[in-house]
């Protein structure tokens, strides 16, 4: 049996149901555990103090913002290769997700930088460019909303997906390609040895994997309601065809 | 409108290996082309090198160097801003950030007159590094410790 049998609509509904349950209750427990854990079980930074406990919603939410994007470009891709429909449901249900996400992090962001940096907002690179992947996910979910055709819909939103792509990428490596920036680097990486102490790095994973399988759980809840809604449309569609074919006979 | 509908699957592939790589190209060229603008703050070597005119506002970044600050009257400060290569002094009036203090990274907005930066806003630069108070305050007793951002 190949993968992509998943993807087979009835399938799908059949193998999402028992997860998201399981998934919402995992989400719940390791976001509880790592926020919680973050914020009251750590000691104080050496420079920046209790202020370094944002930190615990900022680089969780920055990291899906930016990896939402990259599963609805993957979703996309699938749609735009091989036409399967609940890819394009599944892009298509992320970007609501991920824009919280991106809003999250440019809150939490500006609430840091205020007393850290001196300021709320700076044109660094990272910053705006991640203020531009903002304003693609809106524009994403403006496109879907302005076309009526479902799958003309999923084709251009997909190239924009692709298009926007462009400032997920930046968002994570400006501070590589320009140096000269206000924001520092990544917290984490994998090629470079750790600058954080694992005092604050393991709530810092606990409260990551939580806002990803918080991520999985809504992201197949909203598909699940997208292709509910398709069916239904389908359903309507048909009913009206068939109320005007009595009409006539 | 047809959109891609009609096009077959092998033509849709590299449609978006295309696509993909133009934006790529296109990206990496603006990236370059503009690297001046989009990089946020000038280096004091950068500054030293190509002193931009006195009615020229711009960003300069860098540590405060080690013993350079002097608190003067009221709310002026005077430090020298630094990146290990060049080294260029700063006065500013104001108010500071939490985290503004020698060996630290700031950066300033301002313009240059004879050969002196007078910052309009200052702001604080720190890199990734997270550690505890306490762990810190160990290293340093035991001589160990090396500042990250020596």
């Amino acid at each position: 049996m190949s993968i992509w049998e998943y993807a087979n609509p009835r399938r799908f509904m059949g193998w999402s149901a028992p997860l998201v349950p399981l998934f919402s209750a995992l989400a719940a427990l390791l976001i509880a555990l790592g926020l919680v854990w973050g914020f009251f079980f750590t000691p104080e930074d050496y420079r920046m103090g209790s202020t370094v406990k944002i930190i615990y919603i900022h680089v969780p939410s920055a990291m899906m913002a930016i990896n939402i994007w990259v599963m609805m470009l993957v979703a996309s891709l699938i749609w735009l290769v091989r036409r399967h429909h609940v890819s394009a449901l599944a892009a298509k249900a992320a970007a609501p997700i991920g824009v919280v996400m991106t809003l999250i992090a440019l809150i939490t962001g500006a609430i840091w930088g205020q007393p850290m940096w001196g300021t709320w907002w700076a044109w660094d690179p990272r910053l705006t460019s991640f203020l531009i992947l903002f304003l693609f996910y809106l524009g994403y979910m403006a496109l879907w909303a302005a076309i009526e055709d479902p799958d003309t819909a999923a084709d251009l939103t997909g190239m924009l997906c692709l298009v926007g792509s462009v400032f997920a990428v930046l968002s994570r490596y400006a501070v590589n390609f320009w140096n000269q920036g206000l924001h520092q680097g990544a917290t984490l990486s994998l090629d470079a040895e750790e600058n954080i102490s694992d005092v604050f790095w393991l709530p810092l994973l606990v409260c990551m994997a939580g806002f990803g399988v918080l991520f999985a759980a809504l992201v197949l809840l909203r598909t699940r309601t997208e292709i509910r809604l398709r069916r239904l449309h389908v359903l309507e569609a048909r009913d009206r065809t068939g109320r005007k074919g009595s009409g006539e006979g | 409108m047809t959109g891609l509908k009609k096009v077959k699957k092998k033509r849709r592939v590299w449609l978006i290996v295309i696509v993909g790589t133009m934006l790529a190209t296109a990206t990496a060229l603006i990236g370059y082309g503009l690297r001046d603008g989009i990089n946020y703050f000038r280096a004091p070597a950068q500054v030293a090198e190509d002193p931009p005119p006195e009615n020229e506002v711009f960003r300069i970044g860098g540590l405060v160097e080690e013993g350079s600050l002097v608190r003067g009257q009221g709310e002026t400060i005077t430090f020298r801003v630094t990146d290990g290569a060049a080294s260029i002094p700063v006065i500013y009036t104001g108010v500071l950030p939490d985290l503004f203090r020698e060996g630290e990274g700031m950066v300033g907005t301002g313009r240059l007159v004879g050969g002196v930066f007078r910052a309009t806003e200052i702001l604080a630069k720190h890199d990734e590094t997270y550690m505890p108070k306490e762990v810190i305050d160990a290293l340093k007793e035991q001589g160990v410790y090396v500042d990250p951002g020596s």
